[in-house]
């Protein structure tokens, strides 16, 4: 694959049990579905835990950008488990800080402010998007 | 003696990639929240890697039973692999199959048929916590 043609690999956390989980997912969803399709794709973040090739493939050949919903940083040590190294790794808990008159609520529907502030996170992480994708091209 | 069960735990996939990810991540909160609330629990998938010894021994803890969104089985084999073998494994693709139910197309939200798979995923999902808990 040249490497012009590379997309970045957003990657949520897979996380069920918390809404910081869900403004991840929502957050990666957002830039892949609105605000950057052509340069962006994701795969399931399980794929890598039973180690199948091609999602391996797709984040060894790839810049990939995490977002995980809490420390734990799952998404992030999950790249790291299988030898990679991320592009760069955003924590939903921190845009919570930066945003915090957004309180998001629910796990599988977001409250409004959930909603506002993935929009606002997800316009952050566009422009990383966008500075990796210069990155490749030089 | 019998030792009595007294919660089941769900691990779903909730892939991203795939429709079958999200109804997998919503019909196991239904479990969770509205038709068998206190009876389970449920751990985010990617913990047994990224947590610690508490972490992984979720399914020495709880009668598991793992929600994955289609044939790779990712909570199945990994909570397998990393944690215990689960009691029960269920597969959407397969149990949509049998119930006819066709045309998944969004990974994130719901739409109708979206909405529909859920609810039958959830009811056999609270179905396998009723068997694990007898
Ligand atoms: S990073 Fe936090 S919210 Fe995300 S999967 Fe891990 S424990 Fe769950
Ligand atoms: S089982 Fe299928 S839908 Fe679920 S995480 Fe794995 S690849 Fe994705």
């Amino acid at each position: 694959m040249s490497s012009s043609k590379k997309k970045v690999v957003v990657l949520p956390c897979s996380g069920i049990g918390k809404t910081l989980g869900t403004v991840g997912r929502e957050i990666a969803y957002e830039l892949i579905e609105d605000l950057r399709p052509r340069v962006t794709t994701t795969t399931c973040l399980p794929l890598l835990m039973i180690e199948d090739p091609d999602a391996k493939k797709l984040v060894t050949d790839n810049p990939v950008i995490t977002i995980d919903g809490c420390p734990f940083g799952c998404a992030r040590k999950s790249v790291e488990s299988i030898g990679v190294t991320v592009s760069k790794g955003y924590r939903a808990i921190d845009f919570c800080k930066t945003h915090r008159d957004l309180k998001p609520e629910g796990i599988v529907e977001l409250n409004e402010a959930g909603k506002k502030l993935v929009v606002l996170a997800a316009q952050e992480v566009a422009e990383e998007v966008d500075r990796l994708v210069s990155e490749e091209k030089s | 003696m019998d030792i009595k069960v007294l919660k089941v735990g769900i691990v779903s996939c909730s892939g991203e990639a795939l429709p079958e990810g999200t109804v997998s991540r919503v019909a196991s909160r239904k479990v969770l929240d509205e038709l068998r609330p206190g009876q389970t629990v449920t751990i985010c998938l990617p913990l047994f890697i990224a947590g610690g010894k508490e972490e992984r021994e979720f399914a020495s803890k709880f009668p598991t039973v793992t929600v994955d969104g289609c044939e790779k089985m990712c909570a199945a084999k990994s909570t397998e692999k990393l944690s215990g073998k689960p009691a029960k494994s269920l597969m959407i693709k397969e149990i949509l199959k049998k119930q006819g139910i066709s045309g998944l197309k969004q990974c994130r939200g719901l739409g109708p048929a979206e909405k529909v798979a859920s609810d039958v995923v959830a009811d056999e999902i609270a179905k396998a916590v009723d068997e694990a808990l007898e």
